[in-house]
């Protein structure tokens, strides 16, 4: 993504801000509370529509970025929160994510032609062994609203890891998490950068400067650092950005409440 | 004895046409939170179609077959050209505009197809079955009419539970944003949600009046009684929408066959069954979750 510029009814949410992702790497984004992480994300994902810039992906420019195309392009995220579906099981939350691999048409599926039961039975298999990978397997008949948050959180994850994405989008997969829970997370996603590439936004610092190959820093929408996070630690901008601006609780809260997923917390 | 065996039969036949009215409301709310009050009049739009198709001579099979297509496509029309445009605006307008379709759509019918009673015909015989010489209440077309909500449920349910298309229907209910981000067609969803919503509608409409009469309004009490089965199973849940009509079915039989000149009081005890289960469980019996009470 280059030269990417937001404004929210004259407010510039983000104002000329370029990331680039390489294959198989984990790229941080960080930043104080309202610095535009989300917004950005949001427009990785095609959910808000930058007033400049290009979003590139393998080499072709993304106009006209839909979510709905997103899986279709390799690309998963998951969301602030876990935005599980209430009413699904694990299991079938966790096929959901698997869609993109059927293979059978629309017509087919709905009448149940030979080609889309077997499609079914290898998206159940699929789901399953996402499940197994985060060791989650356990829980695929329970419903999420049963199980403890950081089982939650697993679950989306599996649920993102399922249609084998080139490109993951986590947006804070560590809040509400445990310390030793966040040191496997920790783990888990250097694992994926083998198969995948990571854009990771997260306000957990030390888990951000131990996976990350490259750190992008935001602060009030404008770029003020970029580089490996030994580059960034060193970099007086970051620590004047992070010390200069008191933690702001109630607007992290607000925040969370606010983009979690539509209704899917019903 | 033998009356309360006629009561409860008839009960049950009238219960399993409001279940199936009743699941083709809870479909569309489920998927789109919008209360189609159209549903009726598309449901009455398609017996005139069979009811012509019987008229030009063809079987009451294909008169079936056909008015079910019809109210599939029917349904997937509305949502498409109707409904789509005032989703996402105040919640409001979409049910004001399916309130509008409902006296459109009635008033149409009246100007292609006249507003004299018509007889619809029953595809099996409507004198009970004779055990001795006693005459049940169970005809050989209330039988029809059971095998036939049972077989629609059988299918609606698998379809929901065992296929792709059906598991993306549900996320697609429960969130839609979050399912298109995991590449979910929603809008698909959704017409596909309410072209089945019509088929199950146009079932009951076209059951309800095999053996009777049928006019545009015809189904205005269906519409009634399909509402409160919905709202009694929780308007949420596809399961209570059955069990309510049933319940609906059997009380009203109860109150029409024991009351005295009860008939003229099921209306009215309808409403009464209504009030009470909202004042006990405000969330309807099956309510899925209280939270929403919050």
């Amino acid at each position: 993504m280059t030269g990417i510029s937001v404004a929210f009814g004259g407010v510039a949410a983000l104002s000329d801000v370029s990331i680039t992702v390489e294959p198989g790497q984990v790229h941080g984004l960080i930043g104080p509370n309202g610095a535009g992480k989300t917004t950005l994300f949001n427009v990785a994902c095609g959910l808000v529509r930058p007033d400049a810039g290009r979003i590139t992906w393998r080499d072709q420019e993304l106009r006209r970025l839909r979510p709905s195309r997103l899986s279709k392009l390799g690309i998963s995220r998951t969301l602030q929160g876990v935005g599980l579906f209430a009413g699904l099981t694990v299991l079938e939350n966790v096929m959901v994510g698997a869609h993109r691999h059927a293979k059978a048409g629309f017509f087919s599926a709905l009448l149940a032609l030979p080609t889309a039961d077997k499609d079914d039975r290898l998206l159940r298999e699929r789901a399953t062994a996402a499940l197994v990978e985060l060791d989650a397997e356990a829980y695929a008949g329970r419903y999420p609203g049963s199980l403890p948050y950081p089982v939650q959180k697993r679950v989306a994850l599996a649920r993102a890891l399922v249609a084998d994405p080139d490109l993951l989008l986590l947006d804070e997969p560590a809040s509400g998490l445990a310390e030793d829970e966040m040191h496997e997370l920790g783990e888990l996603i250097r694992a994926l950068s083998s198969r995948m590439s990571v854009l990771l936004v997260e306000h957990h610092m030390d888990l951000v400067m131990k996976v990350c190959d490259r750190i992008t820093v935001l602060d009030s929408g404008k770029q003020i650092a970029a580089g490996t996070p030994a580059e960034v630690q060193a970099d007086p901008a970051v620590t004047e950005a992070y010390l200069g601006d008191a933690v702001d609780v109630e607007a992290d809260a607000a925040e969370l409440a606010g983009t979690d997923g539509g209704r899917s917390n019903d | 004895m033998q009356q309360f065996v006629n009561v409860t039969l008839s009960g049950l036949i009238q219960g399993s046409i409001f279940a199936a009215f009743a699941l083709a409301l809870v479909l569309i709310w489920r998927s789109t939170r919008i209360v189609n009050f159209a549903q009726g009049s598309m449901a009455a739009a398609t017996s005139f179609i069979a009811l012509a198709l019987i008229h030009s001579g063809q079987s009451y099979w294909l008169a079936l077959v056909v008015a079910l297509a019809a109210g599939f496509v029917l349904g997937a029309v509305v949502e498409r050209v109707i409904v789509r445009p005032v989703e996402g605006g105040p919640e409001l307008n979409a049910v004001i505009v399916t309130l509008g379709l409902f006296v459109a759509i009635q008033a149409l019918i009246a100007i292609i197809a006249g507003s004299e009673f018509q007889s619809f015909p029953a595809p099996f015989g409507l004198r009970g079955f004779t055990f001795g010489s006693t005459t049940i209440a169970l005809t050989p077309n209330s039988v029809f009419v059971l095998i036939a909500v049972l077989i629609t449920m059988v299918l609606l349910v698998a379809l929901f539970r065992f296929t792709r298309v059906g598991l993306a229907m549900r996320a697609s209910a429960f969130g839609q944003e979050v399912a298109r981000l995991l590449g979910v067609r929603v809008g698909r969803m959704l017409t596909l949600g309410w072209a089945l919503a019509a088929v199950v509608g146009s079932l009951s409409g076209l059951l309800i009046a095999g053996g009777g009469l049928v006019y545009p309004a015809y189904m205005d009490s269906l519409i009634v009684f399909g509402f409160v089965a919905a709202i009694l199973g929780g308007l949420d849940s596809p399961i209570g929408a059955i069990v309510g009509g049933l319940l609906l079915g059997l009380a009203l039989s109860y109150v029409s066959g024991y009351v005295p000149r009860g008939s003229g009081l099921v209306n009215l005890a309808a409403l009464v069954i209504l009030m009470v289960v909202l004042l006990v469980r405000p969330g309807g019996l099956f309510a899925s979750s209280t939270a929403r009470r919050a």
